[in-house]
């Protein structure tokens, strides 16, 4: 039998269906293992349902079973980029149950060394961003030249390159080496150079101005609505930086505004990233100025931290946003609950509303943007 | 165009510096005193037998449940007339790196400073063709202590 060909008229009546294509988990570009479902109409995204958990450790259960040490480790995995960082609000938030005096010097040093986490993982947002852009190579393997600088120097100070387990409730585990000025000066050098190349290399690069300018924008109320935290939502022009509007440690003694964008898109989003890392150079200078010899652990901790009953919240903000620790203790050596409200998971939620109605290409450099760390999302 | 050229030029800076990587399997970099691998256990080379006790304080400490300890009556305990004054010591000590975070509490939590972790190279190469070839044993955990390779890093 014999079909006869159908005439243009009918052609015309073919109904058009959108394609579903599914990115992840194990994608190069998905930071992870992230899996998203675009529904595309030819190269318009139409939705976006964004699946996570695949990386889920129950860290916060797991914290449930460990002494106020034994958990900081776990807390370093869940936000491996800038460890430091979430380090510093599980150690805060025992402290504040606790109501340990923390040595001047210790608070001085986990300033630094929060700062200098937060220029390794700009760093390599950078670059990971780079590559997302499609300037493979270049700009990520000087990320990581510079991030390398930090990363050595972490290691030096507490043994490790990303799992540092360095802070402890009440101080740090040990004392910093004794060229420890010098080598955190010798960092600030490498890494005001990196700004340097990083600016010459993509901010006036018409290449990646016309892909990046006016791509994935987010409001500010809408940025708020989501609960964005962190860069992302300083560059839609909310100038909320918790270092300066709630200050913990000494941050209300340093000299620094938030640094903001008004576009809230992605290059928007990317330079303020860059312009951060600048301000924490600056940070890190006025904390070594202010920086004296001293103890470093409170004086009478006991052997083992039996914390009273009570419950805490700690946030900070972390290269990714507020990073806090919500404690509750009935008693004992062991916390009650541990809940970590992570940065990533609640800027990740912007991600549908950024990337509907753009190219399938620019929903990459979307989430590029957004910087998620994956563990910090499933925990 | 102009941003182009910039940017072609800091990659053309580039060039006129050192290059900062590192020919890894043929040389290695110097690691620095802290640096920490897996945990090994220290030799008293005075006595001639391991420091650890067998006290099971790292144990206990240990958050991912790593290590297995037994102790035994020490056959040296100056009771028996012999040189050492511990009357307990390490009968079986394993301790599975490929649980181990390396987070350090064991060493902190010793009492007779009998563990350190492993600052060598030798302690960050370990690739093994069998998971179970991780589980080290008491002699293994020794043998680098023993033959003197390893510069103990005490925190203050």
């Amino acid at each position: 039998m014999v079909v006869d060909a159908p005439t243009p008229s009918e052609a015309g009546d073919f109904e058009t269906q959108d394609l579903l294509i599914n990115v992840g988990p194990q994608h190069p570009s998905t930071h992870g293992v992230f899996r998203m479902v675009l529904e595309i109409d030819g190269e318009v995204v139409k939705d976006l349902v964004p699946y996570i958990g695949y990386l889920h450790r129950g860290a916060e259960k797991l914290c449930e079973n460990f002494d106020f040490r034994q958990g900081i480790g776990y807390m370093d995995r869940t936000e491996y980029l800038a460890a430091h960082n979430a380090e510093l609000s599980y150690v805060m938030a025992v402290e504040a149950l606790a109501e340990i005096e923390v040595p001047e010097r210790a608070q001085w040093i986990r300033m630094i060394l929060c700062e200098l986490n937060r220029i390794s993982s700009h760093f390599m947002f950078l670059g990971a961003f780079g590559v997302d852009v499609g300037v493979f190579g270049t700009p990520f393997i000087y990320a990581w030249r510079e991030r390398e600088a930090v990363i050595d120097l972490f290691e030096e100070i507490s043994g490790d390159r990303m799992m540092y387990a360095y802070f402890r409730p009440g101080g740090l585990a040990w004392e910093v080496p004794v060229n420890f000025e010098e080598r955190v000066r010798e960092v600030l050098a490498s890494s005001r150079q990196g700004v340097k190349d990083f600016d010459g290399l993509l901010t006036e690069n018409e290449i990646f101005i016309a892909r990046t300018k006016n791509v994935g924008v987010i409001s500010a109320e809408d940025a708020i609505e989501i609960g964005m935290s962190g860069p992302s939502l300083r560059a839609s022009g909310v100038p909320l930086d918790l270092r300066k509007t709630e200050p913990y440690m000494y941050y209300d003694q340093l000299e620094f505004e938030p640094i903001t964008a008004e576009g809230g898109d992605v290059f928007d989003r990317y330079l303020v990233r860059l312009k951060e890392i600048s301000q924490s150079i600056d940070l890190i200078e006025q904390c070594l100025e202010r920086l004296e010899a001293g103890p470093i652990m409170a004086e009478k901790m006991p052997r083992m931290l039996r914390l009273p009953e009570g419950e805490a919240y700690m946030r900070t903000e972390a290269p990714r946003g507020e990073y806090g620790i919500y404690m509750v203790s009935k008693g004992g050596n062991k916390p009650h609950r541990v809940k970590v409200r992570s940065a990533c998971l609640s800027n990740l939620q912007a991600l549908k509303q950024m990337s509907v109605g753009q190219y399938v290409a620019d929903a990459i450099i979307i989430l590029g943007s957004i910087d998620i760390v994956l563990s910090e999302v499933d925990r | 165009m102009k941003g182009i050229l910039k940017s072609m030029m800091v990659t053309a800076s580039t060039f006129a510096r050192k290059p900062v990587t590192r020919e890894y399997p043929e040389g290695h970099r110097e690691l620095p005193e802290r640096d920490r691998a897996f945990p090994l256990l220290l030799w008293d080379q005075d006595i001639d037998e391991p420091f650890c006790t067998g006290c099971h304080a790292c144990e206990r400490a240990c958050p991912v449940e790593c290590m297995t300890v037994i102790m035994k009556d020490n056959p040296n305990h100056t009771s028996n007339d012999g040189p050492s004054k511990r009357r307990k010591i390490i009968d079986k000590f394993y301790i599975d790196y490929a649980r181990c975070m390396r987070c350090n509490i064991c060493v902190e939590v010793c009492n007779f400073e009998a563990i350190a972790m492993n600052n060598t190279w030798q302690g960050h190469e370990t690739s093994v063709y069998d998971r179970s070839d991780l589980v080290m044993d008491l002699p293994q955990l020794l043998a680098q202590s023993k033959a003197k390779q390893i510069e103990e890093w005490v925190a203050e």
